[in-house]
């Protein structure tokens, strides 16, 4: 394939030349812009650890046909910029990490969320992040930093 | 270019028919997933892909109040269809599409691809096949419509001819207490073990029970839906105990489960059992006569 395509990542336009047909968009953001944040392990949509924003929509890079994402704004962790965000800054305090694989994808599952539903229950806490939660516990902590994120967004309100 | 992304249902259609074996892409929550392990192989040099992803038709529903039927794009989302407005239209399609993955699943999966797919497990399958829904499709000589029961052939395997698209699907609007219940092994990312939708028509006097993940495509359980129509008491809304028992023993029965990786097949026609007898206490809860 000779023609190209181009997807507006993190604000920037990258062409991307010589895609296979069936290349997913999580290969192209690692293997073809550099971006590591996305994580690649089940390659199915089941752990959430490849979660971006495409077009506003918290989805699996590994599922979005790359080139099928033209025109839409698509923002990793990276395109959050170089100082830890609030979500950042709740996870690295509460500890809110489990081996740190699934963590890029769990940023950007809690800045979705909240961004949706600024004071979320717990319930619902669970359920927003029920794609991203992996195996290896530590699940309290993550709670512990939306809902800190949720009650500091209030109070500078 | 292999990877055809149409703007609108004509280029769509005319895509289609212009590539006839080119892969259908939705949202990709089915078909990447064997791309991505090659499971189904592409032809590379040959080989194109139409994203339906940005066809504003498809992505569109209507409701005709007077014919009470809600018209579903084949690319409404699971997100969508699991919130209001169409909660309230179709309360079992939301209770099925809020099963469905995660909500990056559900962001992205349609149900349209749902039905292309034609997966036993299918969780919004078993709610519209309740509905004896329609499937209306088209291609570049014109549109037909099928029973639901009609399109949906095997496993993996349906009607849909080389050219043809599904436009929409259309579901009847019921008036009356209907829900869905699933089996699997956690609440998120789980694939049906096995699941049910129970509905009710109150004008009608009727009930509708169909199963999934129990045989290679949805099936109705016609012997407990009359026995619960002809039993049950409509003015209270109540059911006698011992209806509700055959009636899930009637489900359990008509299922056809295989034993698999996911479970044994006496397991899903219990599971069958308890969840029929389950939804039936919830569509009639006027206490049991």
């Amino acid at each position: 394939m000779s023609e190209f395509f181009t997807l507006h990542v993190n604000g920037h336009d990258h062409e991307i030349r010589d895609a296979w047909l069936g290349e997913n968009l999580l290969y192209v953001l690692r293997e073809r812009l550099g971006l590591k944040a996305a994580k690649g392990a089940c390659e199915q949509g089941e752990c959430g650890s490849c979660s971006v924003q495409v077009g506003g929509e918290l989805v699996c890079a590994c599922l979005v046909l790359a080139a099928s994402a033209v025109d839409e704004p698509i923002v990793t962790v990276e395109g959050l910029g170089d100082v830890p965000t609030d979500v950042q800054t709740a996870f690295v305090e509460t500890g809110a990490v489990q081996c740190g694989f699934c963590t890029p994808g769990l940023i950007l599952a809690v800045h979705h969320l909240l961004e949706h539903d600024p004071a979320p229950t717990e319930i619902v806490i669970r359920e927003e992040l029920s794609g991203n939660v992996c195996r290896c516990t530590g699940y309290g902590r993550i709670i512990e930093a939306v809902q800190r994120v949720s009650v500091a967004r209030a109070a500078a309100t | 270019m292999p990877v055809l992304i149409p703007t609108s249902l004509a280029d769509a259609v005319t895509a289609a028919g212009a590539t006839p074996d080119a892969l259908l892409l939705a949202g990709g929550t089915d078909l990447m997933v064997e791309i991505n392990e090659r499971h189904r192989d592409l032809p590379w040099e040959h080989a194109s892909v139409i994203a339906l992803n940005r066809v504003p038709e498809l992505g569109s529903w209507t409701i005709d109040p007077r014919a009470r039927t809600l018209t579903l794009g084949a690319g409404v989302r699971w997100a969508e269809i699991e919130r209001e407005p169409l909660r309230s239209s179709v309360p079992a399609l939301a209770e099925a599409a809020r099963t469905v993955g995660s909500p990056q699943i559900r962001a992205a999966g349609t149900v349209g691809g749902n039905l292309a797919t034609c997966s036993p497990a299918g969780d919004g399958l078993p709610v519209l096949v309740a509905h004896d829904a329609t499937v209306d499709l088209i291609d570049a000589s014109g549109r037909r419509s099928l029973p639901i029961a009609d399109f949906m052939l095997g496993v993996k395997h349906t009607a849909l001819r080389p050219g043809e698209l599904i436009e929409s699907i259309t579901v009847p609007l019921l008036e009356g207490a209907q829900g869905y219940s699933k089996v699997g092994v956690r609440n998120a990312m789980v694939i049906a073990t096995a699941s049910a939708c129970v509905a009710t028509d109150v004008p009608s006097r009727s009930v509708r029970i169909a199963l999934g993940s129990v045989a290679p495509t949805v099936i109705r359980v016609p012997e407990a839906e009359s026995l619960v129509a002809a039993s049950a008491d409509w003015s209270s809304r109540s059911l006698a105990a011992q209806v509700i028992t055959s009636a899930g023993g009637l489900a359990a029965d008509a299922s056809r489960p295989i034993d698999d990786h996911r479970s044994s097949a006496a397991y899903r026609r219990h599971a069958v059992d308890v969840m029929v007898r389950r939804q039936l206490r919830r569509a009639f809860p006027g206490g049991e006569t």
